[in-house]
């Protein structure tokens, strides 16, 4: 690169130089606007982050009846804004590992039973308090009590005591898991002043940032905390603008009033990719959009038929077609490459001939009923036509019953026999798997009941030795994949978007969307 | 007058038994809904704990007849009571957002009603001329178009390309009154397009009505001009119909716009209200039906009001 751009692009990148000018004067030296821009970004992210301003972002899922409580978070409004007040114990690196938030250590003894976790010295609540470690215990038991609401529960049934020593928190467990600071990481379990149990909605904890004002499902905006601990939080002030409509979401980004949105929309993805100064990051993740059998419940209960299902699926074309190519195949299996310890299997393909021969041999007459809603993933009822005329193709007839949106969570999943829906995944394969494929779980949505399986999930937990546990989580995933009520089309990437006036993007960061939910603490404004 | 007074009486006592009616509707059809608000609450994440837990606090467990006499209880003592999603008081909530309802729908009627009035008057003047056939062919058109494909053109056009006005029309306190109008020009210009030909035809519906009349003849023969026939002896006789349609626009704006709120993000009633009826919160869809019935019932009103004062012949019925 000529030297006169290098110096060009740092004078830009510290804010001597606008950006216009820059690729301005980049361009009377031969080069084309776009690669001045990329240059530009690297430049700019060599300069490392800039403090102050004001970063804007808008975002879908939130809603007026929403709260402020984390144990009642479930979208990407309440979760943004929890990463801004609060922290939970330990936090997923972008690596897959595990980072200290509010606790600056933590160790297993050796059978992976009793778990100490180490309060970070001098931490503050936004209010002046000290952080304890009663505070993390009274947190824990808030979430984890006979009294509580939180969705955090499912993951913390298996505590037997939480007991403070000094800053340590000591958690035994009834059963070992090695997996432990992974359900710490959880969103919902946010330490806060006595627990949260005099005030679950303060929202006073130890986040980058500081809720200013609270107008629930319409706008937020929050101001730096001058006494956070660590290294993000870069930009003053941070505005959040729910915007639940997709064209207006976009719409806004185009115009210059958010400075990065979540969830575009697929199909339009490469569209809004061309605009001038903005950037569409997708994500590969472990969400995935799932068609679920009922294994117990006749007729999905015949090994043949489900195999003759996951036959006559069309992977490949779901992910043209449905997720316009941001996405992965599936293979009937929710863990993908996300995940810590994942074995590669044979890739199952669309092969009407076995298909035929499987429905042939299962006994099946008649059709098979699906039930499908726009709200259970974007594109469902298209893709649940999509897997009609492939199935059709294998002489299997499928009848679609498109449901309301409304109520489709409580009255056709996990209750109806064969519906359509969609998993976020889980950073482990462990959690995956206990909260949705253990006999005995709340949320078994295919009814997959195996006492082998549950045996292998249990002795992984307690398993240190990486290789063995790789392999039981493989035997475990063969077992489920052919045995299992689950055909698992493709895994999606989250897809977000953001403008030149922010910069500091990670890619393929773990977790949910925009960086694990960290984008806007973890970017910065160029000014 | 009296006889006024004895029909505004009769009239707000009708309304009042309506409302009623109409909460026990609302209430039953928030009933009949699959799920509850606990499972809406919590969602794909629910746990038989949780939910059995979250039904206790909130007092789902009561039957229905009996939450909603609390219901009823708590309103003739004037207290709307509070969200069980979020434990918000109710009537803090739908102020803030009736006001921001009210603002739109001021903005929106202050330009559109005047707006409709005039061209429908020039309409009439101009008849099957040219004038009045551009005025009915893009008034006709606008209401033709569904309202989310003008508002997205809308967008398109004037804020994604020329960067005139804002799409995200988020008002909020710390605004000045010169920055929330902008905010909501496009919304509002939205607005008026949609309601305009329906109070413009019928005013010139109304007054053409009236024009042929012997009187209007008269008028005309003493050699007055047009636009002073129309305004000062047409339009009064044919205020009735007009004031009726414009009324109903009016409730059109407040009750109405739910998808305008959508499409520009603004923080209105429309909204609000079905963020609740999604998560089953039974006592804010019962305040915010209320409201929107009584605010329908009271246009109303004041139409029929307006146009048995305007007409002496509806003032001694026989």
């Amino acid at each position: 690169m000529n030297d006169e751009l290098k110096y060009l692009s740092r004078r830009a990148a510290t804010g001597l130089l606008t950006r216009r000018e820059f690729v301005g004067r980049a361009g009377a030296l031969g080069l084309t606007a776009a690669a001045a821009t990329t240059m530009m970004s690297s430049a700019v992210m060599a300069a490392g982050p800039q403090k102050g301003g004001t970063l804007r972002m808008g975002l879908q899922g939130g809603s007026t009846t929403d709260s402020l409580d984390p144990a009642l978070a479930t979208n990407q409004v309440a979760l943004m804004l929890i990463r801004l007040w609060g922290e939970p114990l330990v936090e997923l690196a972008d690596d897959g590992g595990i980072d200290g938030k509010v606790a600056e250590s933590y160790e297993a003894s050796a059978d992976a039973k009793t778990w100490t976790f180490t309060v970070r010295q001098g931490l503050t609540f936004s209010n002046g308090q000290d952080v304890t470690a009663a505070d993390v215990a009274e947190t824990l038991d808030r979430h984890a009590g006979e009294d509580t609401k939180s969705g955090a529960l499912g993951l913390l049934r298996d505590i037997k005591d939480v007991r403070t020593d000094g800053r340590n928190v000591i958690i035994e467990l009834n059963n070992a898991n090695a997996d432990l600071p992974y359900l710490m990481a959880d969103y919902h379990l946010i330490v806060q002043p006595g627990g949260g149990k005099s005030a679950p909605d303060a929202a006073i904890g130890t986040g980058p940032y500081v809720l200013k004002e609270v107008d629930m499902g319409v706008r937020f905006v929050a101001e730096k905390n001058p006494n956070y601990w660590g290294d993000i939080g870069h930009a003053q002030t941070i505005e959040l603008i729910v915007i639940n409509d997709n064209t207006a979401r976009v719409a806004a980004l185009q115009s210059g009033q958010v400075d990065m949105i979540d969830r575009v929309p697929p199909r339009t993805a490469g569209l809004v990719a061309r605009a001038p100064g903005i950037t569409v990051a997708s994500t590969s993740g472990p969400g995935h959009y799932v068609f679920i059998a009922h294994a117990d419940t006749a007729p999905f209960d015949n090994q043949d038929l489900m195999l003759a299902l996951k036959h006559g699926i069309n992977r490949q074309e779901m992910v043209d077609k449905i997720l316009f190519g941001y996405g992965s195949v599936g293979n009937d299996s929710p863990i993908n490459s996300s995940y810590p310890m994942f074995t590669e299997t044979e890739q199952r393909e669309y092969d009407p001939e076995k298909a035929a021969h499987h429905f042939k041999k299962s006994g099946h007459s008649g059709s098979v009923l699906l039930r499908t809603s726009d709200n259970s993933f974007p594109g469902a009822p298209d893709a649940a036509a999509l897997f009609q005329q492939s199935l059709a193709g294998a002489g299997i007839e499928l009848e679609i019953k498109r449901e309301p949106n409304d109520g489709y969570w409580s009255e056709v999943w996990n209750n109806k026999p064969f519906c359509t829906s969609y998993w976020g995944g889980r950073p482990t394969q462990d959690q995956m798997y206990t909260t949705a494929y253990l006999s005995t779980a709340d949320w078994n949505d295919t009814r997959f009941k195996n006492e082998q399986f549950d045996q292998l999930l249990i002795a992984a937990r307690a398993e240190l030795d990486l290789a063995k546990r790789t392999q039981m989580y493989a035997d475990m995933g063969a077992l489920q994949r052919d045995e299992g009520g689950l055909i698992c089309p493709m895994f999606n990437d989250f897809i977000d978007a953001h403008n030149d006036k922010v910069a500091g993007w990670v890619e393929n960061a773990k977790g949910f969307a925009l960086m694990n939910s960290y984008a806007p603490v973890r970017m910065w404004v160029t000014g | 007058m009296p006889l006024i007074v004895k029909l505004l009486v009769q009239r707000i006592a009708l309304g009042l038994l309506l409302l009623f009616l109409v909460s026990i509707l609302i209430f039953a059809g928030t009933i009949i809904l699959p799920g509850d608000v606990a499972q809406s609450i919590l969602g794909q994440s629910a746990t038989p704990e949780a939910l059995a837990n979250l039904r206790r606090d909130l007092g789902l467990n009561d039957p229905p007849v009996t939450r909603y006499l609390n219901w009823l209880g708590g309103l003739l003592r004037g207290d709307l009571g509070t969200a069980l999603t979020s434990g918000q008081d109710i009537a803090t909530a739908i102020g803030k957002r009736l006001g921001n309802t009210m603002f739109l729908a001021f903005w929106a009627a202050f330009i559109s009603v005047p707006l409709a009035i005039l061209l429908g008057l020039v309409a009439v003047r101009y008849r099957e001329r040219w004038p009045d056939k551009i005025i009915s062919a893009v008034t006709l058109a606008s209401i033709s178009v569904p309202e989310f494909l003008i508002a997205y053109v809308a967008i398109f056009v004037v804020s994604v390309r020329l960067r005139w006005a804002p799409s995200v029309t988020t008002i909020h306190d710390s605004m000045s009154l010169g920055e929330k109008l902008h905010t909501i020009s496009l919304p509002v210009a939205v607005l008026t397009l949609v309601v305009l030909a329906h109070m413009m035809r019928m005013t010139r519906a109304a007054i053409l009505n009236v024009m042929q009349s012997a009187y209007v003849e008269t008028a005309e023969l003493k050699g007055l001009r047009m636009f002073n026939i129309i305004w000062k002896h047409a339009f009064p006789n044919a205020v009735a119909p007009i004031v009726n349609v414009v009324m109903l626009n009016m409730a059109y704006l407040v009750v109405g716009v739910v998808v305008i709120e959508v499409v520009f993000t603004y923080p209105g009633m429309g909204q609000y209200l079905v963020d609740h009826v999604s998560k089953r919160d039974i006592p804010v869809v019962q305040a915010c039906g209320l409201i929107f019935a009584a605010v329908y019932i009271g246009l109303n009103m004041i139409a029929d009001i307006v146009s048995i004062i305007a007409n002496p012949r509806l003032r001694h019925p026989k």
